[in-house]
Order: C-alpha cells, then structure tokens, then sequence
C-alpha cells in the first residue's frame, strides 16, 4: 500500500439536494481529512451537479473515501485522479490601489509577463484576475505583495480528466438505463 | 376529516384521494408500506401526526415509550425479531435529538428503520424557534438517507423512498423530518411503493469471474475457514449458507450479529469471533489457508491488530456493500452482491471435501477453552453464581427457542458465548456501537415484532438503568418481555478491564444500586430474586413459564471475569484463556 500522501482531484456527480454538501463533507471530516479545495458546479449533464475536491492524502485513504461518497444514495458517480490524470486551474483575484498604476508601468509589466489580466479598474482600485495552478498564482501574489494587495482569493481547484470522455459518459449510460421516474 | 379506507396497492394501481391533509398521507403512506406499529413519543411540532394516528388506531398501533430513545431501540428491536422495517415518531428538538443514539446504533449494525420527526413550521426555519433543531444536519453522519419535508406535496415520495432505502441493499436508518404546516396543508393523495432510485444502486451486479475464482480458491484450500456476520440474516440467506459450508465442510464462526443465522449446535459451527469470542475460531484465524467472509465486516473487536490478523491466509470477502471491501481487511478475492445470490453460485462450484484433520484441530481448542473457562463458568465449584451458569439453565428452560436480547457488557458476552439458538433472527444486541441502554427498549420491540416467541433480555444492571423506565412501556403494552437482570453492583466489563490493565484502581465502577425488585413491583411486574444456587433453577422455571412479562435479578459474583480474551491491541492469536 503506498503510504506517501499525494495531491488528488475526486470528482463526484450528483443530484441537486439540499444537505448533500454537508453529507459528502462529512466523509471528510469523520476520518479527519482536510479538504484544501471544494467546488460544486452544474456538471455537462442537465440536472446533475458535480463537486470537485482537492485533497493532499494516501491513495488507500482516498480510494476508501471516494467507495464511501459513492456509497450515498443521491452520488451517482465519484472518482478520483492523480495529479498528472486531470487538467486543472484555479482562479485568483487580487485588487491593489489605482494610484500604484499611475507611479510606473511595474504592475502593467507585472500582470503582462503573468499572463494575468486586468478585470476592473475603478477610480480607487483595480482587481487583476489571474488563472493557472497554485504556484502560478502565487508566484503573481509574491511579486504583487510590494505593491501592497488589498484583496486577495483564490478558487478552489477545478479539473477535467485527462481522457476523451469524463466520467459524465458512465452517468449518461446510467440515466438512460433507468427507467425511473425519481 | 373522515378515515378513507385504503386498500394496500401494488406498484401499478396507485392510490388515489383528493385532499387530505399531510399528516394523514403520512400515516395513509406507512400502512401502504406495511406498517402496523410505530414506537414514538408525542410533542407539539408532531401533534397533527399524532392527531391522524387517532382515526387509524385499529391498523396502526402506537406504542407510547417513555423516552424517545427508548422508540429508537424498541424499533430496532422489532426490526431485527420480524425482519420489517422499524418505525419510530418523535417530535422537534429534543425528541429528535434523543432518537440519535439509537439511529446511530441502526446505521453501524445496518438495521433498517425509518424515523419520522416533527419540525417547527417552515417559515420558522432557522429562527431559533421553540423546539426547533438541526435535526437533518445533526443526523446526516449516522443515517443511510435523510430528507427535510417542507411541503405536503412531497410527503408521499419522501415516505417511499425512506421505505425504499431502509430496506433495500445493505439496510440502515432513514430519517424524515416534516415541518409542522406541512403535516397541515392538504395534497391530493397519490401513492405509489418507490422500486428504484436513478443515483442510488441496491446490490452491485455480481461477477461470475469472482465467484469462480473464489470456488476455485476454496477448492484448492487445505484449511479454508468461514467466517459469517449478519449480512446473512438481512440477506435471508440462512438455507444457502447452509448449503454452502455443509457442500465443502466448511468449519463456520459467527461474530457477534451472525449469531443464530445457523443453529448452535450445527457440527460445522465452531463458535464465536472476537474480543470474548471462542479459543479456536480467534486462535485458527491465523491458521487457515484461505479465509471466506460472509456478510461480516471486519470490525477491530473481531480483528484485533489487523498487522497480525489472518497474514498467512488468502482472504475472499462476500458482501453487498462495495466500501467494505478492502475497508479494513484487504480481500485477493471480493465477491460482490447479495448472499442470497452469491451463495448459491459458491456451491454448485464446490467439491466436496472431508477436512476431518482441519476440523479436529477445531475440537481441540474447544476442548481447550472447555476446560480452562467453560467447565467453571458453566458449572462454578464455589459458591458464588456465575452468569454463564445462569445462562445454561435459561437454555435447558427456553430449549433455545427464545429470541436472547442483550445490552452490553459482561452480561452481554456471556449470553452471546453461551446461549443456544436453534432458528435465526433470535439474537438482538448492540453489537457495532455498543449501546449501553439498548436491551430493555429492544426487548420490547422484538416482543411486539415476534408476539409468539418467548423473548428474554438479559441485561446488566448499569444498562437497566439507563433505559428501565421503559418498563413502564412494557407494562402498558402488556408486551411479553421476560427481564433476567444479572446483578454484579459493578460496570462490569469496565471494572474488568481496571483489574486487568490499570491496576485495579476502580474508577466510578462500583454501583451502589436501587431496590431492583422494589422498583419492577412499582413497574407492576411479577418479580423474582435469586441470591444462592439452590434457588436458581426453580426461579428460572417460573420466569419462563409464567404467562406475560417478569423480572428475575440474579446476584452474580462482583468480581468475575469474562474469558477468553483478546487483549486490547492484540493479534488473535494472542488470545488469553486467564
């Protein structure tokens, strides 16, 4: 069994229900597992949403975790892939004040060789947004930092698998084979 | 509003009535699903429930407990002696609060139960409101599915699927929780049994590649070793797990929940797993060459050190639920699905083997452990009564045909290491939680759940008395329930474990105890105490045969032990007999 805690992405289909955030979570914090990241969006699939969870634990914890989501009655689907197995971004959003721009052309410099970009800016402050994996948005926080950042956030973790199709196909072959009405 | 008779339906001729209200739909929903008894506790945000209770009385009875978790244990009582769904009602707050013991208990012994609780009214959600509670919040870790009913309109899906769920693949509790005006409003009654749920998979689809590995495995075995839980008795599979060990001579070991899924005195049972469980089934475990789990799931009390359980042996797991596999012990061969299916398909790829050298080593160690603990405890040569000798009396006065209720302790070990079971669905006791305070509110339910069964609870008096005013219960319902209360004055297993591991220093152990027989006759019960030897077997004649509910207190020795052992973080094999 392999000891060494890595990064690991679990994607998990679900229904729409209320509660079933916490249900999920649960599993997490039973066996005192942090959750770094936690995204729920709607997934390829009309009416079926998907969480995107970003742990740092054994593959052994994670399989056993990821068989106890799938085990809820209202998962249809949950996964989980290897850093390598997934395509992955995170968003970051950093608002510093107006008057930095107008003392020199650094932050411009700055958000241009980031491959960031400037979202708003507003008479007092401007936000620069800036997508790309953890170390690229630090990296950008690092160099911002001088200049004094007002406001930073960062998303959680989003990623698509490394394959032609996601785990969504499974989920529509299963949709199609229920006939149920529920 | 006037009673609508209603016939039980079948999935394809829903019911059908026009605007009744939400309570009523609840208790029209449970009769469709079966239900002709209830455990529950009344209160203001269930009283609309309670109120449509009252037109239905001659097909559902409520039984009134005297403290919700009492409703939460006698429904799972009653589930475990009739194999029915357990249905228990509690109000807002504290009365949903109280029922989550007994709901966790369900969730880790898989019991299937549906609870129903009031809550305030939905405009007052989250206001702090008088009673109100997070209940679904509070209950999501420990029950199978959960849903909060705000509408009347949903309350005939709800109820299905809660049925649907408790029941179906590896049974567990489901709570419903109904805001008060939803129990008021009116919906057009519609019902119709749930068979399926599009996210959610009852047993996974068996592969015939495991099962033919897993007949080959065995049939190449020198010193294959069953061992089997409760995933049988939930499976209904009891005649085809004979049929399977009897086909290869299996030698075959209950855990705790497994025991009376085959009778006791089946040659090929060789006993009990676990912490107290018999010298040979812990011992051999790290003997065979190939282990097959049947409906079990590994539990650390069955285990000990998982580093030093079964390494030697290759292990085959039966089971239903996909997240045991691997969970605790890693299985070369899973085989997934239902018992009642797998099974069958085991056997008829098996030969039939003799193994008279395997099983003799067996008999060895019963013989062993017969004659280091089992000769002494079953017939004591000093004169302080032992529970295990009360035990084998109860056996030759029952014949092993009672249903045995346990709480949880030393009493408990004892009457599950010695009580004899001749039909399954007759041992009921907190195994996976170990609730202190189970067996009196049980043995209540398994009485209603099973009337023409005797049903003994045998129970310590540390447990009695977190539940004993349940025996108030017991006497308004008149239920048959024979109480057989092995007094020590003592937390006994507690107190075992100071003597053994922290150098006697009795910690809050010792209990210096009410009148118990003062207090059944206020319960209004026959009663009985037995403090020398001589008047044990008449006692226990009386207990059984007279006709109702009766309490016999039997003074036990303060200070026994209950061996064998498995020590706390031991391998199985390091099994003490003293």
């Amino acid at each position: 069994m392999e000891v060494i805690k890595q990064e690991f992405t679990i994607t998990v289909y679900t229904e729409n229900q209320v509660g079933l955030l916490h249900r999920i979570t649960t599993i997490f914090t039973k066996r005192k597992i942090n959750l770094e990241s936690l995204t729920t969006s709607e997934s390829e699939i009309v009416g079926i949403h998907r969480f995107t969870i970003a742990v740092t634990e054994t593959k052994e914890q994670v399989i056993k975790v990821v068989k106890q989501i799938e085990k809820q009655v209202e998962v249809l689907k949950a996964d989980f892939y290897k850093k390598k197995e997934v395509v992955q971004q995170e968003l970051a959003l950093y608002k510093i004040a107006t008057e930095t721009l107008t003392n020199g052309i650094e932050i411009e410099r700055i958000v241009r060789e980031h491959n960031a970009r400037f979202l708003t800016i507003e008479q007092e402050f401007v936000v620069i947004e800036k997508a790309g994996y953890k170390r690229e948005t630090k990296a950008l926080f690092d160099e911002l930092e001088p200049y004094g950042i007002k406001e930073f956030v960062r998303s959680g973790r989003i990623a698509v698998a490394r394959q032609q199709f996601g785990p969504g196909k499974d989920i529509e072959a299963l949709l199609l084979a229920s006939s149920s009405n529920i | 509003m006037a009673s609508i008779d209603l016939q039980p339906t079948e999935n394809k001729s829903p019911s059908h009535q026009t605007s009744i209200t939400g309570a009523e739909a609840i208790v029209q929903a449970l009769i469709q699903e079966g239900v002709d008894i209830a455990f529950g506790y009344p209160g203001g945000a269930i009283m609309p429930i309670y109120d449509a209770l009252y037109d239905y009385q001659d097909r559902l009875q409520h039984v009134l407990v005297r403290h919700e978790q009492g409703a939460i244990h006698a429904a799972q009582g009653y589930s475990r002696a009739s194999g029915k769904v357990g249905v228990c009602l509690a109000t807002s707050g504290p009365g949903a609060t109280n029922l989550i013991t007994g709901i966790a208990d369900a969730q880790i012994d898989s019991t299937p139960l549906v609870c129903i609780t009031g809550q305030v009214p939905s405009h007052l959600l989250g206001s702090d409101a008088f009673q109100e509670t997070d209940v679904i919040g509070i209950s999501i870790p420990v029950t199978k599915w959960n849903y909060q009913v705000t509408k009347a309109e949903e309350i005939p899906l709800a109820i299905s699927k809660a049925f649907f769920i408790a029941r179906s693949g590896r049974p567990g509790p489901v709570l419903i929780d109904i805001t008060k005006d939803a129990q008021f409003q009116l919906l057009d009654f519609v019902y119709k049994r749930c068979t399926s749920i599009r996210s959610y998979r009852e047993e996974p689809t068996i592969e015939m590649d495991q099962i033919k590995a897993a007949a080959k495995a065995i049939n190449e075995a020198k010193r294959p070793y069953v061992v089997f839980g409760q995933g049988i008795i939930l499976a209904e599979a009891e005649q085809e797990f004979k049929a399977f060990v009897e086909q290869s001579n299996l030698p075959a070991a209950w855990t705790i929940l497994g025991l009376s899924a085959i009778e006791t005195s089946h040659p090929l049972n060789v006993g009990m797993l676990g912490m107290h469980g018999n010298y040979g089934p812990n011992l051999l475990t790290n003997e065979c060459d190939v282990l097959i789990a049947v409906g079990m799931r590994f539990d650390d009390r069955v285990t000990g050190d998982l580093d030093k359980y079964a390494k030697q042996a290759k292990v085959i797991h039966l089971e239903i639920d996909p997240a045991e596999i691997n969970k605790n012990v890693h299985a070369h061969i899973p085989v997934l699905g239902n018992a009642k299916k797998t099974l069958p398909l085991l056997t008829q790829r098996l030969q039939k083997k003799v193994r008279n050298e395997w099983l003799k080593r067996f008999a060895e160690c019963n013989q062993l452990e017969h004659d280091k603990v089992i000769q002494e405890e079953l017939n004591p040569t000093n004169e302080i009564l032992t529970m295990g000798e009360v035990i084998r009396i109860l056996n030759e006065k029952t014949g092993g045909d009672a249903i045995i209720v346990t709480d949880v302790g030393q009493h408990q070990m004892v009457a599950c290491r010695y009580a004899e079971f001749k039909q399954s669905k007759s041992n009921i006791t907190s195994g996976g939680l170990g609730t202190m305070g189970f067996g009196l509110p049980a043995a209540l339910g398994a009485a209603l759940g099973a009337p023409n069964r005797t049903v003994v609870c045998v129970v310590g008096d540390g447990g009695l008395q977190m539940t004993i005013q349940e025996l108030a219960t017991i006497y308004q319902t008149q239920a048959k329930v024979k109480v057989l209360l092995l007094n020590n004055e003592f937390l006994g297993m507690v107190r075992q474990w100071q003597q053994l591991f922290f150098d006697k220093r009795y910690s809050s152990t010792e209990m210096i105890n009410p009148d118990f027989q003062l207090l059944a006759k206020g319960f209004r019960m026959p009663t009985n105490q037995v403090t020398h030897r001589d008047q044990l077997d008449q006692a226990l004649t009386d207990f059984i045969e007279t006709e109702g509910a009766y309490f016999l207190e039997v003074m036990v020795g303060k200070e026994n032990n209950v061996f064998p052992m498995v020590p706390s973080g031991s391998g199985v094999a390091e099994i003490r007999l003293d």
